[in-house]
């Protein structure tokens, strides 16, 4: 029976009330006495040497209050990489400096190397075309293969385009060379993994501003994580004392992971405040969007499964590219290494895994974490090959997952990539999705699809991820430079509401409708007494964001332990009013209650005590009801699934439509099963767009041909079908208190090969000897590929 | 956008005075312009809004001809049944926003070599009424983005003869949906028509190969045995110059077809 109220409830999401009546306060919206603007020079060529760049003219004009270039930022530090990456022969990765301003060489389209601060945005536009830059273009860099074999670098000074050179598992290299020379089978394939721009709704936005009096900076910024952004800004760049800088995300629309990262134009902002000595506004526009906001994806791999005669997978083996574009973004070397190498034993029982790795420098945008980040790319990979080697094999893609599958029984397991699964059952999600997607049904279907002249596809997929990052023990041994704990503070009011403090920040997760039900559940009253505060450094405990579908499993956690501390304390407090052991105090429906007994105080009643404690133990209890806790993962979370989908193609045009599209998800136990439900939804939405229509085309010179919606295709709700989701397989993750996964990235991970499957097995049925098409599968793709 | 005037006369002739301007621009519902301005990519001293124009207005039919107003939005001319072929064509171009908003006279002045108007203007023989002279769409379409209007010449109508019998099939491309490839057939007593958009780099063609195949069979199997050549086809991220002329054949089948 659904819940109306409280833990598993489908509670209708507070915040879309101002969302949907257009008063939300975004970064934009804010305006600050005697507010100024900035507008960026941006380099309109990949590669240059920045021979001088003369901004007196731009000085000179109406309203400019001040001019920057790359020469303002010499004596600051760069914005770092978050993740040390060894190669596998020792050597730490290459880290060149990533600077507020380019300096010495512009690097990518777009690069900033100069920025104009003026009355208005307009003056400011202005002065930045007087601005005169003698820029000497050099050759771009563009193809991955041509820059690791080049003698033409993006950063001269490492004098190489290769940032690492990354080996999982080392030990495991010879091994499964050997498991694939001997093997009885081998399927080989190799993928692109398409670069995508995250497009989030709202543009990236800054407003910097600085009180002299008292030297308090103060940044309104678009971030998933404003403590992480005041840590970068105040530990590496600037160096301004954190307890200087407050960072306030405010609404923020949409991320995907291209707000996690700091970026210059934050730091700009913050420095130009002070100089001018008033608040400094920037906000992108969509094409500085295009040419700045980091990229995801962009691998380029050869993946190989090896066999036995029964199907039993032996080993994985992957040779991956990862383009990290011009400027190592602050995640930008964990995301093809450990968000995505670890991955690579799926959900499967294969006893050996090596993943190489090569990550490289371009002249184009930097690439960085995008929703699944590195887990789409893994599991793009995985079932890419496995789907190939059923046809190769003759088998049935179902069976031949099924054969290989981690059963019930063999939890916790530990996979050949190094992680240890806690809890799952993928065999039930592959049940449940048989039923939801009516295969059955397929082959009737199929006939229908005929009988109009399309070629029908199905296809399947099976995937695991790990959220909930991250264990910073774990983490820190491999390599990460943070800690990935989160942080609440719950605060009980006087009157019986409460308020509270989190570090993950809501861009659009419904925080502030799930975490009270979290609370209220535990305890026994109405969520709408409780309010979540985020985004704001100067009101939050010291939290890492969201990002990782991290939000519910970590934060959540730290939510709950805080909760229970709060329990504790009011325990206390009641047992002192009912004149009765802490001990003896149970609490239901927001009643303490004496055991046994009909002596109770409600919970307000308590909180009242707390805060005006006239007869009140002060010996054995402090005032006030206030507690605040950090939780830190003992795991990962493994959220899976198993996926449908079915297409039909046109074989005259090539193109493809999505007919349906099933999602079985195992996210653990769920809050609030229709803000999961939207999640999965937006995800699958990103995944089908990555897979049939999302673009990001670069040409020889470096320059984004993709930089519009004019030419840059956002997947829309009519190539979408009506989508089948389900969570009702759950398996609870075994350690942390709610026994929750994480729902955020899932459907853009599960989706894409799910697609592409589909696809190809239409093309088969159509007796075209189709056996890989790189997405985006376009209608011109698939027509080339069946002549 | 950097700063210009904005002048909203009442009548053609005022509209026409008011382009003398130099730099002045004529502004039909903004559709290319605006992003154009906001980018900077375009400097006019003068806007000149024909919106005001009332004469430029609205749809009328007269026997067998529809005189459909320069200024007029597509979701009029959706709206509008006599000629259904047309308003099916006008009901699909952009979203809502876009066809309340965009004119037919601004799209065929603009001749974006992917637009849908130029299409149906070609293949319906039709004609383009400026506030000088009437041009026939033979002559009028001149390339990619070119026509025959001349500095300061205002489309205040155009006459479309209403065919026996006609459709349009655009293949979208899937970022902007103007036509990847599209075509109009159009069947008259005299012959059939066909006018192809978005795959030539010379803007709206016809395809008389075509024309003459489904004048003496108005069958999608008259087009059996044709080809079009790539040459000259636009070859782009969306497609090749050879994807285009295929799907000439295919749209042009499907559009005879859905016309039969």
């Amino acid at each position: 029976m659904p819940k109306d109220t409280g833990i598993g409830a489908a509670t209708v999401r507070r915040e879309d009330v101002r969302f949907l009546t257009g008063t939300g306060e975004y970064t934009d919206d804010i305006q600050l006495a005697k507010q100024t603007y900035a507008v960026f020079a941006r380099s309109t060529v990949a590669h240059g040497t920045i021979k001088s760049i003369d901004t007196s003219a731009a000085e000179a004009m109406p309203g400019v209050l001040a001019v920057f270039t790359g020469e303002d930022f010499v004596e600051v530090g760069g914005n770092p990489a978050g993740w040390l990456i060894n190669s596998r022969d020792g050597e730490p990765m290459k880290e060149p400096k990533r600077p507020v301003l380019a300096h010495g060489k512009v690097r990518h389209v777009g690069d900033a190397y100069a920025a104009v601060i003026a009355e208005t945005a307009q003056q400011a536009r202005d002065a930045v075309e007087a601005i005169e830059a003698d820029i000497e273009e050099l050759d771009a860099i563009v193809d991955m293969n041509a820059a690791l074999s080049g003698s033409n670098f993006v950063h001269d000074e490492i004098g190489t385009n290769q940032c690492f050179d990354w080996g999982w598992i080392e030990d495991n290299r010879e091994a499964t060379d050997n498991a694939i020379k001997n093997a009885h089978h081998v399927t080989t394939l190799e993928l692109v993994n398409n670069r995508l721009v995250p497009n989030a709704m709202e543009p990236r936005a800054s407003i910097g501003s600085y009180k002299a009096s008292t030297g308090e900076y103060t940044l309104h910024t678009t971030s998933q994580n404003p403590h992480l952004t005041r840590l970068l800004i105040s530990a590496f760049v600037l160096g301004i004392p954190e307890n200087m800088l407050t960072v306030i995300a405010p609404d923020v629309g949409g991320g995907f992971g291209s707000k996690i990262y700091h970026y210059g134009e934050e730091a700009l902002v913050l420095a130009a405040a002070k100089k001018i000595g008033r608040p400094v506004k920037w906000t992108a526009d969509r094409t500085e969007s295009f040419l700045t906001d980091a990229h995801g994806r962009d691998h380029v791999t050869k993946i190989e499964l090896a066999l036995d005669k029964d199907g039993k997978f032996l080993a994985f083996r992957t040779d991956t590219k990862a383009n990290v574009g011009a400027y190592l973004s602050n995640f930008s070397t964990a995301t093809p290494t450990f968000l995505h190498g670890t991955l690579m034993a799926g959900n499967y029982t294969v006893p050996l895994v090596y993943v190489n790795v090569k990550a490289v420098f371009t002249n184009t945008a930097p690439v960085d974490a995008y929703r699944g980040a590195g887990r789409p790319e893994a599991t793009y990979s995985i079932e890419r090959v496995i789907d190939k080697a059923a046809r190769e094999l003759g088998m049935d893609p179902i069976e031949l997952r099924r054969k290989n599958f981690v059963k019930p029984d063999q939890y916790p397991f530990a996979s050949a990539a190094g992680l240890e699964y806690d809890a799952g059952n993928y065999d039930a999600l592959m049940d449940k999705m048989e039923e939801v997607a009516d295969v059955a049904g397929f082959e009737a279907r199929r006939k229908e699809s005929e009988a109009k002249g399309l070629l029908r596809g199905f296809g399947v997929n099976a995937y695991i991820e790990a959220c909930g990052i991250a264990p910073s023990n774990l983490v820190g041994v491999l390599g990460s430079r943070v800690g990935l704990y989160d942080a609440a503070t719950v605060r009980v009011n006087a009157t019986g509401n409460l308020s509270v403090m989190v570090g993950a920040h809501s861009h659009g997760q419904g925080h502030e409708t799930a975490f009270p039900q979290v609370v209220a559940e535990m305890l026994g009253i109405d969520p709408g007494v409780i309010d979540i505060v985020h985004g704001d450094t100067s009101k939050i405990p010291f939290g890492m964001g969201t990002y990782g579908s991290r939000s519910l499993a970590v934060c959540g956690s730290a939510v709950v332990r805080a909760t229970e501390k709060i329990i504790n304390k009011a325990k206390k407090i009641a047992g002192h009013m009912l004149e009765a052991s802490e001990h003896d105090i149970t609490l239901a429906d927001g009643v303490f209650s004496v055991s046994g007994t009909d002596k109770s105080v409600t919970f307000g009643e308590v909180a009242l005590k707390a805060y005006i404690p006239h007869e009140y133990p002060l010996e054995d209890i402090e005032p006030g009801l206030e507690e605040t806790a950090f939780y830190d993962p003992a795991n990962f979370t493994y959220p899976s699934g198993a996926y449908a989908c079915e297409v039909e193609v046109d074989p005259e045009t090539g193109k493809v439509t999505v007919d349906r599209m099933t999602a079985v998800d195992d996210f653990g136990n769920v809050i609030n099963p229709m803000i999961v439900t939207g999640q999965v939804h937006g995800g699958l939405a990103q995944g089908i767009g990555q897979a049939l229509v999302e673009n990001t085309t670069y040409d020889e010179n470096g320059q984004l041909l993709s930089a519009s919606y004019m030419d840059y295709t956002m997947p829309r709700a009519d190539d979408m079908p009506m989508f089948a989701v389900d969570h009702s397989q759950g398996t609870p993750c075994t350690h942390n208190p709610l026994g929750v996964k994480g729902c955020g990235e899932a459907g853009a991970i599960g989706s894409p090969p799910t697609v592409v499957n589909a696809v190809i097995d239409a093309l088969q049925s159509g007796g075209k000897d189709v056996k890989h098409i790189d997405m985006p599968v376009s209608p011109a793709r698939v027509w080339e590929a069946m002549q | 956008m950097y700063n210009f005037d904005v002048e909203k006369p009442g009548t053609i002739a005022e509209a026409a005075t008011a382009m003398r301007v130099e730099d002045a621009q004529a502004l039909g519902g903004g559709q290319t312009l605006i992003p154009t301005l906001k980018q900077r990519l375009a400097g006019p001293s003068k806007l000149v809004s024909l919106k005001g124009v009332a004469e430029m207005q609205g749809i009328s039919k007269d026997g067998n001809t529809l005189r459909i107003g320069g200024a007029t939005i597509h979701a009029a001319v959706a709206a509008e049944g006599s000629y259904s072929a047309l308003a099916a064509l006008a009901a699909h171009i952009g979203d809502p926003a876009v066809r309340n908003r965009g004119t037919i006279g601004g799209s065929l002045a603009n001749n974006d070599p992917a637009a849908c108007y130029p299409a149906a203007a070609l293949a319906s023989g039709a004609t383009i009424v400026t506030n000088t002279r009437e041009i026939a769409a033979d002559d009028y379409f001149q390339g990619m983005f070119d026509t025959a209007l001349d500095e300061g010449e205002i489309i205040t109508a155009v006459s479309f003869p209403i065919p026996q019998a006609a459709n349009y099939q655009k293949f979208v491309q899937p970022a902007s949906r103007f036509a990847l490839v599209g075509v109009f057939v159009a069947k008259y007593t005299d012959g059939v028509r066909v006018a192809v958009t978005g795959a030539s780099n010379e803007g709206v063609f016809r395809w008389t190969e075509a024309e003459t195949a489904l004048s003496a069979n108005f069958s999608a199997t008259a087009l059996d045995g044709l080809s079009v050549s790539p040459d000259n086809m636009i070859t782009d991220l969306h497609g090749s110059a050879t994807y285009r002329a295929h799907l000439v054949k295919v749209m042009t089948g499907r559009a005879v077809t859905a016309a039969s």
